[in-house]
């Protein structure tokens, strides 16, 4: 696990090395540079949402440790829907924010840095996928639960990343 | 150092601190100046840090069932790494076994560095303990125990965890240098197999340095 958290800290590492570079040399102009508006409003409900994913996620691990299967299945299917409209206003955003990734260096570290995030979301859904049916299927005990506890810490990863990715290039 | 991210639990707790912690340094930015926002960030990490690295684990260990062993067969389980041919060890398995059948199972654990550990890099290691290992089984057989032996993990407790799920121990022995100088007792190993196993554990201390310098 901690090589696993040591790889991902230098992946995004890199990135944010990159996108500080690139604005320590913007100096003293204006952040974002002009012409480049970032949605700061959408992408904190975004924030919101992912954040009160989290909560489910915990919800259901603790529901499955006292024995409520009916819980689990809830907080796991919320923390599905909610992790997937993150990722459906995150490419709306995309679609709509009026530049692209070729449009200049902050253009390339935004999509890059987002984008690196939205991967590490795609495939947290798909470990919840796997664990909702594995919920549904009767699969987990209070004893047995490693298939959620699993996605579970992935996800709040996934969270903590968010939280950095958002501080750093939407507000500060 | 602790891992903050080895339970879902202690995920979501630290996914709440972040956002504590970049909750302050934002509002510090926008409230304080950009200055301010900098120094709440180098405290706040910093403490964070200090935390990190200093912080230790105190929930109790876990206890491990073991498989149940014969009844008329007492089996033992050794466990030492360079000590393993010492003789105060070789007295003590002679004398647990004296009088039944004894059945002993030598485990050597394949000590590593910490940088070769996380790299995988075992083999050295694991050959070295093998010739540890051979040794000592060669002089055990010449005092009349019948031993067996195996590599075990790098971590003491471990290789212990792992020999007792498929050997059926009655007791454990450890083997280990004399206070000041054992790494071992250093860790709490034999503290710490008490705390985690059910069956008896007697710890023995071989002096290497003695027994080479006593005329044979």
């Amino acid at each position: 696990m901690l090589l696993f958290i040591a790889s991902e800290i230098m992946l995004f590492g890199s990135f944010f090395t990159i996108y500080f570079f690139v604005r320590v040399v913007n100096g003293a102009s204006p952040w974002p540079p002009e012409g480049f508006h970032l949605p700061v409003f959408v992408a904190g409900v975004n924030t919101a949402i992912l954040l009160t994913s989290s909560f489910t996620m915990h919800w259901a691990l603790q529901a499955i440790k006292r024995g409520h299967r009916a819980g689990m299945q809830a907080g796991l299917v919320l923390t599905f829907f909610l992790g997937l409209t993150f990722l459906l206003t995150q490419m709306l955003e995309y679609s709509r924010i009026g530049f692209s990734p070729s449009d200049g260096a902050f253009g390339s570290v935004f999509y890059g840095l987002t984008g690196l995030h939205g991967a590490h979301v795609f495939v947290g859904l798909t470990l919840l996928a796997f664990a909702t049916i594995r919920a549904f299927r009767g699969h987990f005990t209070p004893e047995e639960h490693w298939g959620v506890e699993i996605p579970g810490i992935y996800w709040h990863f996934v969270d903590v990343m968010w939280i950095v990715v958002y501080t750093t290039v939407y507000i500060l | 150092m602790i891992n903050p991210l080895r339970s879902e639990a202690e995920a979501y707790r630290f996914l709440l601190l972040t956002v504590g912690y970049f909750a302050a340094i934002v509002i510090a930015t926008l409230a304080l100046g950009r200055w301010v926002g900098f120094a709440v960030f180098v405290l706040l990490t910093v403490a964070g840090l200090v935390y990190l690295v200093r912080a230790r684990r105190t929930e109790p260990p876990r206890r491990v069932a073991t498989r149940e062993g014969s009844e008329n067969v007492r089996r033992i389980l050794v466990v030492a790494n360079e000590t393993v041919g010492g003789e105060p060890l070789r007295e003590e398995i002679r004398r647990k076994s004296e009088g039944q059948e004894e059945q002993v199972l030598v485990i050597c654990p394949a000590l590593n560095s910490p940088l070769k550990h996380w790299a995988s890099d075992e083999d050295g290691a694991r050959v070295q303990a093998q010739e540890r290992l051979d040794a000592s089984l060669a002089r055990l057989r010449q005092l009349g125990v019948d031993a067996t032996g195996e590599i075990g993990d790098a971590e003491p407790l471990q290789a212990m965890e792992d020999a007792l799920r498929l050997f059926g121990a009655d007791e454990i022995i450890i083997s280990t240098h004399p206070p000041g100088r054992s790494n071992w007792l250093e860790k709490g190993i034999v503290e710490g197999a008490r705390e985690r196993f059910s069956v008896p554990i007697t710890h023995v201390v071989v002096d290497l340095e003695a027994e080479r310098e006593a005329p044979s």
